[in-house]
């Protein structure tokens, strides 16, 4: 097998050298010390947490920690009001934004502006519903869950242009 | 005012409005008829000697700052929204009062869309993680040790130039105000690419989802190829550890993209197959059209260029020469031409270019003029390498819908009044 270790090394360095001049000083990481917010949801649901909540439930935690930013409905902000069509924001998130994964996802890391992480997957879901029923997304009776949420089919979805795969890094 | 004493009937004139050929000053000053401008003074006996030239300095300080007169070069602060939501800003770099083309650590523009995070470098760590064969998670002790390149890029938001986007009538404001979310920066860091192979991206793994430690951490999604081509761990800002307001300790660079894209205080690097339709990506930085589809992932920023001086509020100091002087870039590469023109677009003459002109950074053009004292309109328009041309204010409205303020990168105009004032006029 002698014959072989040349070659094996020859390999080996090859690799090293494909892996660029890094000194190769990174640590493992292991799937438990990566935080939630380091990934995100994808538009499949892919990465949604159990839980669920209902419009109802999300109006509730609306008054409570989202009017003074988006205001009382929703449509009113004066901070890009989620509601829509309103006089504010031509793109209010219920409404325009092509996947209803986002709004969980986004709402989880970042709101409320001075609290973000803050609320739990249950109120989450339930401000997602509220947001996509003021929206006449969804009725006031479907709880978002898992597999409700990724279902939803936004108004807006088919009307973008994705001008990456279209014509790459020359500006639009 | 200072009265300038060349004889404008002399001057080789290269355009209309009193637009000087790129060669005048230089050829005046060979020739020694400068017209005036070395005027040699006797020494005089009785000449004031002001008090600092009586006494000793003061002490040495460790870190240097700006002239106490120069208190006033401030980044202009927008909160859009005040105290109801106080962390999103923006700070836009006072360019009518820099030269140049570097910009300041201290002035350069910030966009925070939930305030500015301080955080311990000791406890903050890139992870990079996904469709690679080793996730892998490193400090800035370890992060210090790789070799490190160094390049100068721009950084633009892609709602730079907002209020000439979507305002009626046109904003008196300064160039902080107008034009200032660009700023240009010496970075020195870690190729991406060095990092991502050694973690070892599976050949599925073709989009990146980096975010930042900050509260909401921001997130967006990049393709692979930018990221390996020429992204950038940066770590370095002209030299010093990356200030607070632009990402300590470590920074995401992507040459020429949108700045929401150049993740600050980034943490995470997560290797997927699709880009996940982040907020930013959903609504924030999508862009409507006329036809009210939208366009989405517009990530390179286009050709622009802008008179910093003179510009508006500034006051003409009388009739005679000038310097023109202003900055252009473009994301797709070099600025390959800024012309000038005078008399408000009727003719161009060809701006010279401060050398050396670096692909995605601010380059520094300028052209000497002589004012008459009549009202004109001085305005700039720059060509990058692949040939894209700015387009006038209404050529652009005309692409998108009414509400769209972002990609906006149309030709400035200044109106020059007989009076000296320098103001935004549409044209």
């Amino acid at each position: 097998m002698s014959i072989f270790k040349p070659a094996t090394a020859a390999l080996l360095l090859t690799a090293a050298a494909a892996r660029a001049e890094g000194p190769g000083l990174g640590q493992p990481l292991e799937a438990a010390d990566i935080p939630f917010y380091a990934t995100y949801v994808k538009p499949d649901g892919t990465g949604l947490p159990a839980g669920s909540g209902t419009a109802a439930q999300g109006a509730e935690i609306y008054a409570a920690k989202c009017t003074t930013c988006h205001g009382e409905t929703g449509s009113e902000g004066p901070v890009m009001p989620p509601v829509g069509p309103n006089d504010v924001w031509a793109k209010p998130a219920g409404s325009y934004w092509p996947y209803a994964t986002t709004l969980f996802d986004y709402i989880r890391r970042a709101m409320p502006l001075e609290a973000p992480k803050s609320l739990s997957d249950d109120e989450t879901y339930a401000l997602a519903a509220f947001i996509l029923e003021r929206n006449g997304v969804i009725d006031a009776d479907t709880a978002m869950t898992a597999e409700t949420l990724p279902a939803v089919k936004m108004p807006n979805h088919g009307n973008f242009t994705d001008v990456w795969a279209k014509q790459g890094a020359k500006p639009w | 005012m200072t009265r300038s004493t060349i004889d404008g009937a002399a001057l080789d004139y290269a355009a209309g409005g009193g637009l000087l050929s790129r060669r005048t000053l230089l050829a005046s000053a060979a020739a020694g008829t400068a017209a005036g401008l070395l005027q040699p003074r006797m020494a005089q006996a009785e000449a004031e000697i002001p008090e600092w030239t009586k006494a000793a300095g003061a002490r040495a300080r460790g870190y240097g700052a700006p002239a106490a007169a120069e208190s006033a070069v401030q980044r202009a602060i927008i909160e859009p929204w005040q105290d109801v939501a106080p962390a999103f800003s923006l700070s836009g770099t006072p360019h009518h009062k820099l030269r140049g083309t570097i910009t300041p650590s201290g002035l350069h523009y910030e966009v925070h869309h939930g305030g500015r995070p301080d955080i311990d470098p000791a406890r903050h760590h890139l992870m990079i993680h996904g469709l690679v064969e080793r996730p892998l998670q490193f400090d800035l002790d370890a992060l210090e040790r790789y070799p490190m390149v160094t390049a100068t890029h721009f950084l633009e938001c892609a709602g730079n130039s907002l209020f000439n986007a979507v305002m009626p009538e046109p904003m008196q404001a300064g160039c902080d105000m107008l034009h200032g979310l660009v700023s240009n920066t010496e970075w020195t860091g870690i190729p991406m690419a060095v990092l991502m192979e050694e973690a070892g991206v599976k050949p599925e793994g073709k989009w990146v989802v980096a975010a930042g430690a900050d509260g909401p951490s921001l997130a967006r999604s990049i393709p692979m190829e930018k990221v390996m081509s020429d992204g950038m761990l940066a770590l370095y800002q002209n030299g010093e550890r990356i200030r607070p307001e632009q990402g300590y300790p470590m920074r995401l660079l992507l040459p020429g993209f949108e700045g929401n894209m150049n993740i600050k205080w980034l943490t995470s690097l997560w290797v997927t197959e699709e880009p996940v339709h982040t907020k930013d990506e959903s609504g924030e930085y999508t862009e409507i059209l006329a036809d009210g589809s939208s366009v989405q992932f517009t990530f390179a920023m286009g050709v622009k260029s802008f008179i910093t001086h003179p510009s508006s509020t500034m006051t003409m100091s009388g009739p005679g020469f000038y310097e023109i002087s202003g900055l252009a870039w473009t994301g797709a590469g070099k600025v390959a031409k800024v012309e000038v023109s005078a008399d408000g677009g009727t003719s161009w003459a060809e701006a010279a270019l401060a050398g050396p002109v670096l692909p995605q950074a601010l380059t520094r053009f300028s052209l000497p003029w002589h004012w008459d004292g009549s009202p004109l309109v001085l305005m700039s328009r720059a060509t990058d390498e692949t040939g894209a041309v700015q387009p006038a204010r209404a050529d652009w409205k005309a692409r998108y819908h009414a509400s769209n303020f972002l990609h906006y990168n149309a030709i400035q105009p200044w109106q020059v009044t007989a009076e000296g004032a320098v103001q935004n006029v549409y044209l």
